[in-house]
């Protein structure tokens, strides 16, 4: 796979993004807010929880065009999406879920796919016969076999059990190695952004901007100790931030 | 399925017919067995099958119209504010005119034709249809549809996979409601203004009265219905509904 070269990068530059409050004033979510990934990076946003992440998400995919600034996707702009929620379409098989949202994906793409995320006996199923990790593998599948130029993740794994959601994690650091896909992580966990990431932007509260931008070296093949450094280095960056 | 306390409940309304009969004499109410003859002479000539079939064309003719038309609106008014706020009223007064109102104006303003009888059905139904669409419209998830558009699902994607599916219990309860409603407004319509089917055979048989044939009609109608509820209707809604867990 060549993506080298070029203007092909997430180009992210956010002026102001704001909601009419319920009082008629206007409420700042997002203000300068720019950052750029260059391609096969795997970034992951981290900022407290109601920062405007999910906004920010919504802005870069596109549903969201109601903003001041510009985003340029990479390439031809394929976009690739895990939601918090799996959201398949529950009246489709896994299967057809998978096809639909990638209808170019080839069979040998969705064999290797299946095989990799452990859903190949669960093909023929229902979503509402799935337990919520299967459906979370679902979307990961879906994602994966668009074959994007972009791959948006927002908070995947969350309301799983640890043991699950670190499995998850290794599957998806796994896929993102092999296939090098330019990603997206949004996650109010660390450590799943120090294993899973190449380079973390810690968000400000609300008004939303990037505070710092942290490269981690040797991604995704860390040591516990190696972890708890970068652990204890982003907390007091976050820390400093707050005062 | 458990059948036995169907067939107790049909075993009773015969049982009480018969006794009515007996009561009231025949010239008012004949009795089933007289009924059931009169059922037989009817189709041995043939005249049965085809005022049956004149009105079930006519029933599904304009059916599948208002369906259509209904399903469309229904959408439309549904996700659209603008849309719903405009043509509201009209659904409004359409609902609320009488069916026989409908009728009579049609022929009046069209004449006695084909044309006028369908569109006077299509116009009765129509409302109902979209009122139920519009329900299930609202209540579209807002989550499906922006995972179609970050996937760029096509717009035939959307909805065949994603639309349709979401409406599918909301065109069951249309459907379902606007078959009975449907039928009896075409007998309406024969009976008023029409040279053939079952309304107009009832209408003779009124004018002669002759209770015989008017529940020989009635009754062979309604079996008719109620096969294609059976049989047609809820496989498909089971169908649709393949996807919902079930207990098991």
């Amino acid at each position: 796979m060549s993506r080298a070269g070029g203007p092909a990068q997430l180009d992210v530059r956010i002026e102001s993004k704001s909601y009419r409050s319920a009082s008629g004033g206007r409420l700042d979510v997002l203000r300068d807010l720019k950052f750029a990934l260059q391609v096969g990076a795997v970034a992951a946003l981290v900022g407290p929880s109601g920062c405007g992440k999910t906004t920010l998400l919504r802005i870069i995919t596109g549903i969201d065009r109601d903003f001041a600034g510009a985003v340029s996707l990479p390439d031809h702009g394929r976009l690739g999406m895990v939601f918090q929620e799996p959201r398949l379409l529950p009246w489709r098989t896994v299967e057809q879920n998978v096809r639909l949202g990638a209808p170019e994906a080839t069979d040998a793409d969705l064999d290797t796919l299946f095989a990799a995320l452990g859903l190949s006996a669960h093909r023929n199923h229902y979503p509402g016969e799935l337990s919520l990790g299967q459906a979370r593998r679902v979307a990961l599948a879906r994602a994966f076999a668009v074959k994007p130029d972009l791959l948006v993740l927002d908070e995947p794994f969350v309301s799983l059990d640890d043991a699950l959601a670190e499995r998850l994690r290794d599957e998806l650091a796994a896929l993102v190695t092999t296939r090098r896909v330019t990603t997206l992580l949004v996650t109010h966990n660390l450590d799943e952004a120090i294993g899973l990431a190449d380079r973390v932007f810690l968000l400000s509260s609300s008004p939303t901007h990037v505070i710092a931008e942290l490269p981690i070296a040797r991604p995704r093949g860390h040591s516990l100790a190696e972890r708890t450094a970068i652990r204890a280095e982003i907390s007091r960056r976050l820390g400093r931030a707050a005062e | 399925m458990n059948f036995a306390p169907r067939l107790v409940s049909l075993g009773l309304l015969v049982a009480a017919w018969y006794v009515g009969a007996e009561l009231a004499g025949p010239r008012m109410l004949p009795g089933p067995l007289s009924v059931a003859t009169a059922i037989w002479t009817e189709a041995t000539t043939g005249e049965l099958a085809f005022q049956l079939g004149v009105t079930l064309a006519r029933v599904a003719v304009s059916f599948a119209i208002a369906m259509l038309l209904g399903t469309v609106l229904g959408v439309v008014m549904g996700r659209y504010r603008l849309a719903d706020r405009f043509a509201d009223p009209w659904l409004v007064v359409l609902l609320n005119l009488p069916a026989l109102v409908i009728i009579v104006l049609a022929y009046v303003w069209a004449g006695l034709t084909e044309a006028a009888g369908i569109a006077a059905v299509v116009l009765n139904k129509l409302p109902n249809a979209t009122v139920m669409v519009r329900e299930g419209a609202r209540s579209f998830d807002r989550q499906l549809d922006e995972m179609a558009e970050v996937f760029r699902m096509s717009p035939w994607t959307r909805l065949r996979h994603v639309l349709l599916p979401q409406l599918a219990p909301y065109l069951a309860a249309a459907a379902r409601s606007g078959l009975s409603l449907v039928w009896k407004i075409v007998l309406i319509v024969e009976l008023l203004g029409r040279p053939n089917g079952v309304g107009f055979e009832i209408g003779t048989a009124f004018q002669l009265f002759d209770v015989r044939r008017i529940l020989a009609y009635a009754i062979v109608f309604v079996l008719v219905m109620l096969a294609i509820e059976t049989f047609l209707v809820q496989p498909i809604e089971r169908h649709v509904s393949r996807w919902r867990p079930r207990p098991a």
